[in-house]
């Protein structure tokens, strides 16, 4: 009876649905569409409030403060903020070769396979390689908060500050959650080796993976360039 | 050579999915895109004229695309997935354009 159970639940085991779909991706596709109203909903109140400060730091242009005098620069940093999208778009790449790497461990391995080979069919190293570009992005992150901080924009500053650290703060969140969910991936490859019938799972991390950076794309190109 | 997602012989992983060399090509697209975006930030003419904001969010619009295109495999992948994304992302859209629209106008009759 427990044999049973256990086969009934092997790890092969496919999960359809009515519509013949595997429903854990039919979930992540849904849980993406949801995601989309969040991040809509959060560059809209950034959108709406841009330009309605009444008082600096201010993201595009100097502001100086009429009581004390003081004069507050810009503060966004685009060539920091252009790298930390960079790397947040080649750990995209690298996700999905990782994915590519592990649907193609059913086709036979080269009798002599050379170096290249081996580079494009480590999963270990691409998904090492995502992880560490998505902990990149939130130094950078850190690192931009901390500066925004120490020159006088908090989130209870004023609107920009508000709206600003609201959205990308939950960007980060999410970054955070995605590199923690790569990393347990990671684990579980060094472990026992990821297998093709494992590629929907890492099918489902990529799917959020690629998500996130998607939304940095609006992010950068709304908050950061746009002045 | 494009490779197909072998090991599932369920329906949504029984398409084609781009090549590593696709995969490549497409990551330099995007960081060309990315280039002339930051690019075009730093030229004060562009900056100033009416093109600036529309040339940006197109730019932004094709990373979009692509990325979803082809890394998310959206262009390969079953219907009722692309269903499952592009209906709320229209909502979502619907949504964010309405409310700009419609809290410049109350701000502008605020105004005066």
């Amino acid at each position: 009876m427990a044999q049973t159970a256990a086969e009934t639940h092997a790890p092969t085991q496919h999960h359809y649905t009515t519509t013949g779909l595997d429903n854990r991706k039919v979930a992540i596709w849904m849980f993406i569409g949801s995601e989309c109203m969040l991040f809509a909903s959060l560059i809209s109140t950034y959108l709406i409030y841009k330009g309605k400060s009444l008082v600096g730091p201010l993201p595009h242009e100097a502001w100086t403060n009429p009581q004390t005098g003081q004069t507050f620069p810009a503060i966004l940093d685009i060539p920091v903020t252009s790298v930390s999208t960079f790397v947040l778009l080649m750990s995209s790449f690298s996700m999905v070769m990782a994915l590519a790497a592990i649907e193609a461990r059913v086709r036979p391995r080269p009798s002599n396979p050379g170096f290249w080979w081996k580079v494009e069919n480590s999963s270990k190293l691409w998904l090492l390689m995502t992880c560490l570009m998505g902990a990149t992005f939130l130094g950078f992150q850190a690192y931009e908060f901390t500066s925004f901080v120490h020159e006088g924009l908090t989130i209870r500053k004023n609107l920009f500050g508000s709206s600003f650290f609201t959205l990308t703060g939950f960007h980060g969140a999410h970054v955070t959650a995605g590199v923690i969910w790569l990393g347990t991936l990671l684990a579980i490859d060094m472990k026992r080796g990821l297998q093709p019938k494992d590629a929907v799972w890492v099918d489902i991390a990529a799917l959020y993976w690629h998500f996130v950076d998607v939304v940095w794309i609006a992010i950068f190109t709304l908050v950061y360039l746009i002045q | 050579m494009a490779h197909e997602t072998p090991g599932h012989d369920n329906p949504d992983h029984a398409h084609e999915h781009p090549t590593w060399k696709q995969y490549r090509w497409v990551a330099l697209i995007l960081t060309v895109i990315t280039a002339l975006e930051v690019w075009a930030y730093y030229v004060p003419k562009l900056v100033a004229s009416p093109f600036f904001v529309p040339l940006l969010l197109i730019m932004s619009a094709v990373k979009f695309i692509i990325v979803v295109m082809f890394y998310m495999h959206l262009k390969y992948d079953h219907r009722l997935f692309r269903a499952l994304f592009t209906g709320p992302l229209a909502i979502a859209m619907a949504t964010l354009i309405g409310l700009l629209f419609l809290l410049a106008r109350t701000g502008a009759e605020m105004r005066g």
